[in-house]
């Protein structure tokens, strides 16, 4: 029981909170931000238009002027500065997000990275000097809704169901000019509906002791999610110089809260609510991740976490179920790889012997022809020589007849036959 | 006096011949006709809209009790919905065929396959009918003419999917690409948009209607290059109606101004119906069934080594 006790004098720690803010003001603020959506949604514009800054410009264009194949993680930082305060922000992009025609586990690139950042802080907390402790956590992500009209698309619940439980989850409605206002209505009432119906746990804002304050959070809770509009262009409207999109029709204003809740955002997210977040991921979403990860050291004194940020909350008998299983397998798979190798190397020996076996028939086939070929030779010359002999002979005949012939006819002659 | 060209005899009085286009045009119009549309695209841009505004009634699938927040379904549907519309005594049956589910899934892969089949399966039908001993004297038409493919205004070039959709769909239906809800753009992007997207077509090699290749002379290519140069519109539809300058007109109302549907300088809606049905609706349906419809029917053909006609009665046992 503590017991309050009425000052007699001034003693001076009033100023307790100003040393705080200066002592901050000197060391600088950290905030990250992730922005999450399909291309085309509007986000690295929305970012300048929130920071006033060309984060994004013709010479360093936005992820979504760049075609990605597979889903990546891009991180850009900027220190901006203002009264005296100064700020690091860092934005996190997730270019090629929802791009595909298959988008399944498109998530996955994206939970691999907070939960890397947490791992990031954990290993620099444990460690033993603990002096610089930058915080690269995610400390707020911004999920941008295209502006169908109808209602969550499946993408839009699988992705806020797999992180709401990992980062402060702000739900967005982009390119919110394309909806009418009464449009914008239903959609967002349709939005929160399907967000209860799914469980979905966005970031909430605190309630506070203050009245003025509260009802403010109660305006804004109304408009949730709010529908931004972003623009690198300034246009004069009835002689002000403002932020906004030229039409025909019009000229929709980024800054005016009839037209979009950009201002809204842009409150939230830095004048009032940028140290809740914080908060808010060191309190919830850290030390969830912290006693999961911790939990499953300390259940068997080996660190069971090989892979990043594989969580294990199996009961021993289970996880020692698991290392058999393992073991089981791992034992299979060195069977199979020897078995596999044993059979690489029968096949190349029977190779080699088909191939020498090859050869050899080769040879065989070729000492045949050769042989053919002079046995034909030998064929050809002997016809040669019949021929050659038939001829002789058949000329000696002719000789004969010949040398008959002219005995016979002398004969004749000299018999006075012939006339 | 009416002159022949091509080597025929001037005629010496008036004969009449020129009569027979009346005499089409009213057996035309007694006949009515059949037109066959297709929207495919992504939940949420228009489409139903779109077809409504095209058509000034109420001819979408959700004709019949509109539900907004209707569930996106698990798989792609097809729902054909057929209206009767009479216009100067011509009357016209309409069906839109509707595509719910496309591309919606987290996983897309194939989901044109559904499409695909279903066109062919009408190319199918039509053939069969035709190719009956007994014919009908008028074969029901439900080829689709033509399939309006709606393209998300990213403002920066298209989705894997739109090339995939349209690169393997071309060959087999006239495919015009719109942008829809171009509302969301400013004119300087929308001209940006349509410039890259028109150079991802031609580097796809994917050929959308009016393709050049059946440009049938130097009038018709002329008036086709006007609208290729054009394409793809960038439209946004409405059935709702504005007071603007004491006129009615359809729009869409924002706190910043009113979408007026039907002026030029605000979208491309009056180009698009313009070309849709006041010029091109005869044309649409010629490609299909001269090029479209005939490729189809000499792959058939082709394919098992001829059709045995069939009688009416004999459906059951084609040889198909």
């Amino acid at each position: 029981l503590v017991q309050q006790k009425n000052l007699e004098g001034y003693v001076g720690f009033a100023s307790l909170p100003n040393q705080v803010y200066r002592k901050s003001v000197k060391r600088g603020f950290e905030f990250t931000l992730m922005v999450v959506g399909e291309s085309g949604l509007g986000k690295s514009t929305l970012i300048n238009s929130l920071f006033l800054t060309d984060l994004y410009s013709g010479e360093y264009p936005g992820p979504s002027h760049r075609i990605k194949k597979t889903v990546q993680v891009e991180q850009s930082k900027v220190l901006i500065k203002e009264g005296g305060v100064q700020l690091l922000l860092t934005i996190v992009d997730t270019p090629g997000f929802g791009d595909a025609v298959d988008n399944s586990n498109c998530w996955q690139p994206i939970i691999d990275h907070i939960d890397s950042k947490f791992e990031d802080y954990l290993n620099s907390e444990s460690r033993v000097n603990r002096r610089q402790m930058p915080d690269s956590r995610i400390h707020c992500c911004l999920y941008f809704i295209a502006p169908s009209g109808h209602g969550l698309k499946p993408l839009d619940i699988e992705f806020m169901k797999r992180l709401h439980e990992k980062v402060n989850v702000i739900p967005l409605i982009a390119k919110a000019d394309t909806l009418t206002p009464e449009e914008c209505q239903q959609f967002k009432k349709q939005i929160m509906r399907e967000i209860q119906e799914h469980k979905i746990k966005i970031y909430e804002f605190p309630e506070t002791d203050d009245e003025e304050e509260n009802r403010l959070v109660k305006k804004i809770k109304d408009k949730l999610p709010l529908a931004v509009v972003g623009s690198n262009t300034i246009i004069e409207v009835n002689s002000k110089r403002v932020r906004g999109r030229q039409y025909p029709w019009g000229v929709a204003e980024v800054e005016n809260g009839d037209h979009c809740d950009f201002t809204i955002l842009r409150d939230m997210l830095i004048r009032t609510h940028m140290q809740d977040l914080k908060d808010v991921t060191n309190n919830v979403h850290y030390e969830n991740y912290r006693s999961r990860k911790l939990a499953a050291v300390t259940y068997n004194g080996v660190d069971n976490n090989r892979a990043k940020g594989q969580l294990s909350t199996k009961s021993p008998m289970a996880q020692m179920e698991e290392e058999r299983r393992e073991h089981v397998t791992k034992m299979k798979k060195m069977e199979m790889e020897m078995e596999q190798v044993f059979e690489m190397k029968v096949k190349e020996k029977v190779q080699k012997l088909k191939d020498s076996e090859a050869e050899l028939q080769r040879r065989h086939e070729q000492m045949k022809k050769n042989l053919e070929a002079q046995h034909r030779e030998l064929e050809e010359k002997r016809r040669v020589f019949e021929d050659e002999r038939a001829n002789w002979e058949t000329q000696q005949r002719l000789e004969q007849q010949k040398v008959e012939a002219s005995r016979t006819l002398e004969k004749n002659k000299k018999k006075g036959k012939i006339f | 006096l009416a002159k022949m060209s091509g080597g025929g005899s001037t005629l010496l009085g008036y004969i009449g011949i020129d009569t027979i286009i009346e005499q089409m045009r009213k057996k035309t119009m007694k006949a009515g006709f059949d037109f066959n549309i297709m929207v495919v695209g992504n939940s949420g841009l228009g489409k139903s809209t779109l077809v409504n505004t095209l058509f000034k009634s109420q001819v979408s699938r959700r004709s019949a009790g509109w539900a907004r927040d209707e569930k996106i379904p698990k798989t792609i549907e097809i729902k054909a919905v057929s209206h009767v519309l009479e216009e100067g005594g011509v009357k016209m049956k309409l069906t839109v065929v509707d595509t719910p589910g496309f591309g919606d899934q987290i996983n897309n892969d194939n989901c044109w396959e559904p499409i695909s089949k279903y066109i062919n399966e009408q190319y199918e039908k039509f053939l069969k009918e035709e190719v009956n001993i007994t014919r009908k004297k008028r074969i029901p038409d439900t080829r689709v003419h033509c399939c309006i493919y709606f393209i998300t205004p990213t403002g920066h070039s298209l989705r894997s999917l739109d090339i995939e959709f349209m690169k393997r769909l071309s060959h087999s239906v006239n495919i015009i690409p719109v942008i829809a809800k171009s509302d969301t753009m400013t004119i300087e992007e929308r001209l940006e948009f349509k410039q890259r997207v028109r150079k991802e077509l031609e580097m796809g090699g994917i050929e959308v209607y009016p393709q050049k290749e059946f440009d049938e002379d130097m009038e018709d290519k002329s008036d086709n290059d006007k609208i290729r140069e054009a394409m793809p519109f960038a439209v946004v539809g409405s059935d709702k109606e504005y007071q603007v300058n004491g006129k009615r007109v359809l729009g869409r109302k924002t706190a910043w101004g009113i979408v007026e549907v039907e002026n030029p300088n605000h979208c491309e809606f009056a180009q698009l119906r313009d070309f849709l049905i006041r010029s091109h609706l005869q044309d649409l349906k010629e490609v299909t069934h001269n090029i479209h419809y005939e490729t189809y029917r000499a792959k058939r053909l082709n394919e098992n080594g001829g059709l045995h006609p069939i009688t009416c009665n004999d459906t059951q046992e084609s040889n198909l």
